[in-house]
């Protein structure tokens, strides 16, 4: 945190109170309808109390210490920032425009060992971009390109400084459905295969860390030691499958592999396998609004499937976000999950579930809910205030904070929008307005 | 020669049948930009028969739903879908919305290609209260084929959905599509230069063919022609797949060189740009709410795009070029409606309705029958469960002349395709 406000020239929060570094750093923004993001639901005129970047208390009936800077928030909404696991921010500036796209590394004689910590630039639009929209931390994740293994991602804030990766090599990626039979060598089998040898491979390494190695490897070294957080559970496998019986046999990998650490993304059948998800306590992030076959291992696709896995006990984030499917519209996302609960035979989430699904639960799934994700005491101080509630979808942020700092929330976006704010045919050219 | 059958592959939809009904009490927003409090819609014989206060009178025999707490709108268009051309499952096998052998296919027609069977018009139908939409080729080629107009109901054949009376739609794109498909096959064109002149060449044979048409000449028929002559006459009606605002005043230029019109941009992400040409031309703006980025020409994309438009007072449309966006316009225009609240540009609620029901109606020709609740029209309507322009909304029952086609509160009334009998979530879900 030190370094970010070091670093960061933007407007800072806590700037009355560092004029005066006798009185304690507090800020509390009051008359505010105040989310927790831990599930519950909204608080009306509560109160949220930063300290040192950090949260102190949040909710109603929060005292306002002593000496601390009031902000009236006006009954606006203030939320933690959005939390999104997994998405491809700041590896790309434009999908299409292959040589701004590090999300995919086709052709290289590595995977597993590629490591998106290396790449990500905190000053790409698209990062940007979501954060005026109130992202404050995400999973980054590069996409498979030449092998199951799409590499190693990282945790990464969406502050405006240089320090965006948080947490380098947080976690390993791997395809096992349709597409990573593709990848594999055209089936199921050989993504099976594939998967079982490359781990096999890890284990050996991990028993032998400086010893040579068989001669009748696939892996290159790089790869194989990659792998070996992997098998010794120290990094979580996040697992890429849609189809009901590839949940099944992404779970049935514990069998062999006991230490694996499994995070299933996808799971659009999950709901058919809700109870299997919850007793294996194996965590999901899907994407709430698919419900379409538009695969066949996605035939039974419906916008109830978030909602069936929460109530059978998964844990459920909404997330894999990629390229035009922007993070910023994870709360429409949730509000639509809300949306669904209203409908006659379909099952949705609570409001406060759906913003959770958005905020805590993803930070939980990365192992960082007791640092962000909510406004629970001690929490770094993510804050968002938006025009009103936060899923609905004309509303907006109107200042996003992280770890107690304001960010920037002007971008190429909002520079057009007032270079066209007032057309004045005649006038000299708009090139010179900036 | 004699004159061709210019309708060899006739409609043959008939409305399903309905009843006489009278929602009540709800909020109705009627497609025109008018909001009514307390409304009464009254339907009957297929008709939109009247839209009033709660002083209009219900006759006797109607179906009396109780609307209070929510809201009716007209059906919701899409001018911009690819369902049935790309359905669900986005198989190859099924992958039939770009002719991309030849940079120029108007002698194709989207019609040919329609899978009447894909999921993806039940879930636009039940999430998204769309009762019409026009299916239009891709944007591989410079003139992609001929669009066809369907009304949102469950058929076997292409024909039983067709839009009766509705007029063809010629999908052209500028831009770095066709560029990019051309180019990449080593053939023009592989620059934007190449697209207009490729372009231009093709509307001076479509000149000269119907100067021989027209003075009796012609001695055989040219279905790519035809396609052309079809837009030279008003009878076609151009939908031109085009981003960049520079790009757009390049294709007026050029619809006025060789004498056409063009109905609207779509994916116009710069349109705000040139709010002002645009009215001037009256060309709607079919545009997304806040896709932007994830191409060059998409660069300059802004969520205020429609907005200003309107306070440029230009046509706006909401459209869609997605299987789960058709689900969402009303969210999508909403979103836009926000985005230029927080800019200080106002727009009544009533106003946004009427960028996915009236606006895409005028642009495909046919609002003097379906796009607004004005007595006489199509009985496209729906009823929301709450404001259409809050995410909490979802459509509780839809009629597609006057047929009531989805009800929520009815679990046997929720459509389920011919491909997804017997499969999983085959009910329940789907």
């Amino acid at each position: 945190m030190s370094a970010r406000i070091l670093a960061s020239g933007a407007a800072m929060l806590l700037a009355a109170a560092a004029a005066t570094p006798a009185v304690a750093a507090d800020t509390a923004f009051t008359n505010a309808t105040v989310v927790i993001g831990d599930g519950s639901a909204p608080v009306e005129h509560g109160t949220v109390v930063v300290r040192d970047g950090k949260i102190l208390a949040a909710g109603a009936n929060v005292p306002v210490p002593a000496g601390a800077t009031v902000v009236d928030a006006g009954g606006k909404w203030i939320t933690p920032g959005l939390v999104i696991a997994v998405t491809d921010l700041g590896l790309l500036d434009v999908g299409a425009v292959s040589s701004s796209n590090d999300s995919e590394a086709d052709k290289s004689v590595f995977n597993a060992a590629l490591d998106v910590s290396t790449a990500v630039d905190p000053e790409a639009l698209p990062l940007e971009v979501s954060r005026a929209g109130g992202v404050t931390r995400a999973a980054v994740s590069a996409s498979a390109g030449n092998s199951i293994f799409a590499g190693q991602g990282a945790y990464i804030d969406l502050g405006a400084d240089p320090q965006a990766v948080e947490k380098p090599r947080a976690f390993q990626l791997v395809e096992l459905g349709e597409r990573g039979a593709r990848l594999a060598g055209g089936s199921r089998l050989a993504a099976q295969a594939l998967l079982r040898n490359a781990l096999a491979e890890a284990r050996e390494i991990a028993a032998m860390p400086k010893g040579t190695r068989r001669d009748d490897v696939l892996l290159t070294r790089s790869d194989a030691v990659a792998l070996v957080p992997v098998v010794t559970g120290k990094q979580p496998l996040y697992v890429h499958v849609e189809r009901a019986s590839d949940i099944r046999g992404a779970l049935a990998l514990k069998s062999e592999f006991p230490a694996l650490n499994l995070v299933i993304v996808g799971a659009s059948e999950g709901w058919r396998v809700a109870g299997t998800l919850a007793a294996a306590k194996v965590p999901v992030i899907a994407q709430p609004m698919t419900d379409l076959p538009g695969r066949f291992e996605t035939m039974a696709a419906t916008q109830s499937n978030i909602g069936r896995m929460t109530k059978a006990g998964v844990k459920v984030a909404i997330g894999g976000m990629f390229d035009m499917d922007q993070p910023r519209y994870a709360p429409q996302y949730a509000g639509n999950l809300v949306a669904v609960g209203k409908m006659p035979g379909a099952t949705g989430l609570t409001w406060g579930q759906a913003f959770a699904a958005i905020s805590s639960v993803p930070a939980g799934i990365m192992g960082e809910g007791d640092r962000y994700g909510s406004l629970l005491p001690g929490r770094d101080a993510d804050v968002v205030v938006w025009d009103g509630d936060p899923l609905e979808v004309g509303n907006a942020p109107v200042k996003v904070y992280i770890d107690g700092v304001e960010q920037p929330v002007s971008n190429h976006q909002t520079r057009l929008r007032e270079r066209y704010r007032h057309p004045a045919p005649g006038a000299l050219p708009k090139a010179w307005d900036w | 020669m004699s004159a061709p059958d210019d309708n060899p592959y006739p409609s043959t939809y008939r409305p399903y049948p309905g009843r006489p009904v009278a929602i009540v009490g709800a909020t109705v927003f009627d497609g025109t930009g008018a909001e009514i409090d307390n409304g009464t819609v009254l339907v009957s014989g297929g008709k939109v028969e009247a839209v009033g206060d709660a002083s209009l009178t219900v006759p006797e025999g109607y179906d009396r739903i109780d609307g209070r707490g929510k809201y009716v709108t007209p059906g919701v268009i899409d001018i911009h879908s690819h369902l049935g051309v790309y359905p669900s499952p986005g198989v190859r096998a099924l992958s039939d919305g770009n002719e991309a052998t030849s940079p120029t296919t108007p002698e194709v027609w989207a019609e040919h290609s329609v899978w009447p069977q894909d999921p993806g018009f039940t879930r636009a139908l039940v999430n998204g209260g769309v009762t019409s939409l026009q299916i239009l080729p891709g944007s591989a080629n410079l003139m992609g084929g001929r669009s066809v107009v369907l009304k949102n109901v469950p058929g076997r054949t292409v024909q039983s959905m067709k839009f009766p009376g509705a007029p063809y739609g010629l999908k052209m794109a500028c831009g770095e599509n066709p560029k990019r498909v051309y180019g990449s096959k080593g053939r023009m064109p592989s620059t934007r230069m190449g697209n207009f002149a490729v372009d231009r060449e093709t509307w001076i044979k479509a000149v000269e063919y119907k100067k021989k048409r027209d003075a009796g000449k012609l001695e055989k028929r040219d279905l790519a022609m035809e396609t052309l002559v079809g837009v030279l006459d008003g009878k076609i009606l151009v939908h031109n797949h085009c981003y960049r605002a520079d790009e757009m005043a390049q294709v007026i230029d050029m619809s006025k060189e060789f004498g056409y019109h063009v109905a609207a941009f779509h994916h116009a992400v710069e349109a705000y740009k040139i709010g002002d040409l645009l009215k001037q031309k009256d060309i709607c703006s079919a545009i997304w709410a806040d896709w932007w980025g994830f191409k060059m020409e998409a660069y300059d994309g802004i969520p205020e795009n429609a907005a200003l438009l309107q306070d440029a007072g230009a046509c706006v449309i909401i459209h869609s070029d997605d299987e789960y966006g058709i689900q969402r316009l009303n969210q999508e225009a909403a979103k836009a409606q926000g985005a230029g609240r927080r800019m200080g540009i106002s727009i009544p609620d009533g106003q946004v309705v009427r960028w996915f029901t009236l606006n895409p109606a005028h642009a495909m020709g046919i609002d003097k029958v379906t796009g607004s609740l004005t007595p006489g029209k199509m009985g496209d309507v729906v009823l929301w469960n709450g404001n259409p322009l809050s995410v909490y909304s979802r459509p509780e029952k839809v009629w597609i002349d006057g047929a009531m086609l989805y009800d929520a509160d009815n679990p046997k009334m929720r459509p389920v395709s011919d491909f997804e009998l017997g499969q999983p979530g085959e009910g329940d879900v789907k």
